[in-house]
């Protein structure tokens, strides 16, 4: 733990100056031939990289108009170049946004524009060459697609549409990250992100049953693939077993129980996460999405509902309607076959913040919030969730409704600075398929921007609890809080709070 | 007729050409690609008319940038709105027959031109003072600017230090150019620079960052509506695959 410098936490948020190449290096872990050939991209780095590279670059050009509109029309204003919690953990000119960009607007120029063929020099224009594709994968994994330098872009120009299809164009050409492709492996071969197959799975969902009735003396059920209950619920598969996720999952089982919706999980399914964002495939996106699809129809649901997962929030809310069909509002008969079978007086798909907030509005949960008295407790943004979906379909509804939530279940909650929360989140610094401890030094400099706000919140109000919405900021912030000096327990799950300070009954609601 | 005055009105034609044929290609071509997925940047729009106002706050007020940085908001807000006053200006040139009653009183537009050397400066200074910025600018960066300095100062000296060349002269000039009835040109060296350099700058803009200015309108994070739910969005490509695919399906079952 202690071999990375971590700078001592000042209270507020200092622009570095540029260290040149203080982030070079190799990158993540490289896959393997077999992981990537699981996928259908090339086993490994192949002859004709270049050419290849190249065509595949005009093909994204060609079916992404924000791949093609945001390389044409960066003005080099700056105005982002302070906006990246990698830049600003790490001081490496290439990871601003615009300089990561410019990795592959450079190359753009070269093979595609009049200016960068006949005058490279004059306009920043580079040739794809060995050097320029270590810089590739190298910078494209300091990105973790967080979207926070588009909102500060004077053209909404979203370096994550950039790194997503450059990650693409490496894993056309046989360069992919190992740590998102054997993930996206497993969901493709067993359907969640941690391999795990339907009887462990089951086995694990039972001894929490049990656990449960235990700690609370109450039978809360965890149903698995019944049929035509009334809601599919798709969470991230750390929900079933990491700190602190599964206090949160108990939550969720809590919630429903009262609720008297009868619900159930897909062991086809057990997958919220959807990898296939970060490595920009629509294709494998797609497929992640049509699992759940098929899962919906299977058992014959009508309402899917989404756990505590910052991507798989945008993947589910922005879309799965486009990748598959859930949703509403479709044309064709490909998406109305499934939206037929959704019940329209909902959303589709919806949150479990939607969900529970929905019941707390309709006075259905009853807190005893004294529970969570010891807490004084401050809301991470995610950034898929802030700056990528909506909850409750509400302006802002995706910063109002986790708050909601929150302060039905705890006296005591208090905001970070403002320039750190909601639209303006920082990171985590483990989005993006970077969670991995390859890349532990990154994560850990990426999150000094949350942890200096988090730094604040402490100071000022006692904060020590930090809920988040996420599976990813949840893993990432116990794994570095310690660097920072703080407990890795603060971190915790929204509906962990729910959870805590729910009143149950002893037995379930019937459904009105 | 004189060389130069042949010279510059072939100029203005093949600048022109090459804006409009440029500016052309590559509108169509952010028009014909389509946007796969709904990806607008929070804080985004439900509504058409929240919709709207969002994009008009950008382009006319800067309101991203303004949220990112004051400095670069206020040089680059200054800037452009200058240029969009002596745009306005020099409709005065170009406008066929009499001049209707606003642009008889846009004398007093000349003054933008303060703005806009201010603006420009501002954003020249930035860029090579701040180290972020002057780590990702390159020389055509400052060469735009440069440009655009070089105009504005030019047009400033005909303006404020008396060598403006005859106003009905240049009038006509400009006149000539639209109904092709072209006549001499007046041959102040100042004169002629500006001319030249807003052409060179009227040429370039389809191959430069200058495509800003239309491609704002096509930014999908800017541009769509927060509706992904209610709404089934898909591209024309992803579309044709579904569809291959469940013809395939359905030969399979059959
Ligand atoms: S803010 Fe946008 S236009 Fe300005 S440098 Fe960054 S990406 Fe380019
Ligand atoms: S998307 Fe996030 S991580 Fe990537 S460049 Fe922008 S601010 Fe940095």
């Amino acid at each position: 733990m202690s071999d990375i410098k971590v700078e001592k936490l000042k209270t507020y948020i200092e622009t570095p100056l540029i260290e040149i190449d203080s982030m070079k290096g190799v990158g993540p872990f490289k896959a393997n031939k077999e992981t990537q050939e699981e996928l259908g991209f090339p086993g490994e780095k192949i002859d004709n990289w270049k050419e290849v590279a190249i065509n595949k670059i005009a093909d994204t050009v060609s079916k992404y108009r924000s791949v093609q509109v945001f390389l044409d029309i960066c003005v080099k204003c700056g105005a982002c170049t302070d906006k990246c919690h990698y830049y600003l953990g790490t001081s490496d000119p290439k990871n601003m946004p615009v300089a990561r960009q410019d990795l592959f607007r450079s190359v753009y120029r070269r093979y595609f524009t009049f200016s960068g063929k006949y005058f490279p020099k004059l306009v920043g224009a580079k040739d794809l060459d060995d050097e320029m594709l270590d810089d590739w994968y190298n910078y494209f994994h300091q990105c973790s697609q967080c979207r926070r330098c588009s909102v500060f872009c004077p053209y909404g120009i979203d370096t994550a549409e950039i790194s997503m299809a450059a990650r693409e164009v490496m894993n056309s050409i046989g360069v992919g990250q190992k740590y998102s492709n054997q993930i996206l492996g497993k969901v493709k071969k067993i359907g969640n992100n941690l391999g795990m197959p339907e009887p462990a799975f089951k086995d694990t969902l039972l001894d929490l049953e049990e656990e449960i009735e235990q700690e609370t003396g109450v039978a809360i059920r965890i149903p698995i693939d019944k049929k035509d209950v009334e809601v599919l619920l798709v969470a991230p598969s750390a929900d079933f077993f990491a700190e602190p996720h599964i206090d949160g999952f108990i939550g969720y089982a809590k919630v429903f129980h009262q609720s008297g919706v009868s619900w159930t999980l897909s062991s086809y399914a057990s997958e919220a996460a959807n990898f296939g964002m970060f490595i920009g495939s629509y294709e494998v996106m797609r497929q992640g999405a049509l699992r759940i699809r098929k899962a919906a129809i299977d058992l014959g649901v009508s309402r899917v509902i989404v756990g505590e997962c910052g991507h798989a929030w945008r993947v589910a809310y922005s879309f799965w309607n486009t990748l598959s069909g859930l949703g509403g509002g479709a044309g064709d008969e490909y998406a109305l076959q499934l939206q037929k079978q959704l019940d329209k007086r909902y959303p589709q798909p919806q949150h479990i913040i939607e969900f529970t907030y929905d019941l707390i509005q309709q006075g259905k949960l009853v807190f005893d919030k004294s529970r969570n008295d010891h807490r004084v407790v401050t809301f991470h943004d995610s950034c898929n969730i802030a700056r990528g979906s909506n909850m409750g379909d509400i302006e802002n509804g995706q910063f109002i409704l986790p708050r909601e939530v929150i302060k039905a279940a705890c006296s005591n909650f208090v905001d970070m600075p403002i320039e750190t929360i909601k639209i303006s989140t920082f990171c985590c610094g483990g989005g993006g398929g970077l969670l991995t401890d390859d890349l532990i030094e990154l994560r850990v400099k990426g999150a000094l921007p949350r942890m200096q706000a988090l730094k604040q919140a402490e100071e000022s109000d006692a904060v020590n609890t930090m809920a988040a919405l996420c599976a990813i900021c949840k893993s990432q912030f116990s794994k570095v809080l310690p660097y920072y000096e703080f407990d890795p327990y603060m971190v915790v799950s929204v509906h962990q709070l729910v959870g805590e300070a729910i009143i149950l009954d002893k037995e379930p609601k019937s459904k009105n | 007729m004189s060389l130069i005055s042949i010279l510059f009105i072939l100029l203005f034609y093949f600048s022109l050409l090459l804006f409009v044929v440029g500016l052309a290609r590559k509108v169509a071509q952010y028009w014909r690609t389509p946007a796969p997925f709904k990806i607008p940047i929070a804080p985004a729009p439900q509504t058409l008319p929240k919709l709207y106002l969002r994009m008009l706050r950008e382009i006319f007020l800067f309101e991203s940038l303004f949220k990112a940085n004051k400095w670069t908001w206020f040089f680059g807000w200054v800037f452009h709105f200058g240029l969009v006053l002596l745009f306005f200006r020099h409709l005065v040139y170009f406008w066929p027959g009499e001049l209707p009653e606003i642009l008889l009183h846009s004398s007093p537009l000349r003054f933008a031109a303060f703005p806009l050397m201010l603006g420009l400066l501002g954003l020249l200074g930035r860029r090579v003072i701040v180290d972020r910025v002057r780590y990702i600018s390159s020389p055509s960066d400052y060469l735009m600017l440069i440009l655009l300095i070089a105009i504005a100062f030019t047009g400033a000296l005909m303006t404020f230090f008396h060598n403006h060349p005859n106003m009905l002269l240049v009038k006509n000039f400009a006149q000539g150019l639209i109904t092709l009835n072209w006549s001499e040109l007046p041959e102040e060296g100042i004169f002629l620079a500006h001319i030249f350099l807003v052409l060179v700058l009227v040429a370039i803009f389809p191959i430069s960052k200058l495509l800003h200015a239309p491609g704002v309108f096509f930014s999908p994070t800017l541009n769509q509506l927060d509706n992904a739910r209610k709404k089934r969005h898909i591209s024309s490509w992803a579309l044709e695959k579904e569809e291959n695919e469940n013809g395939q399906d359905l030969e399979k079952n059959n």
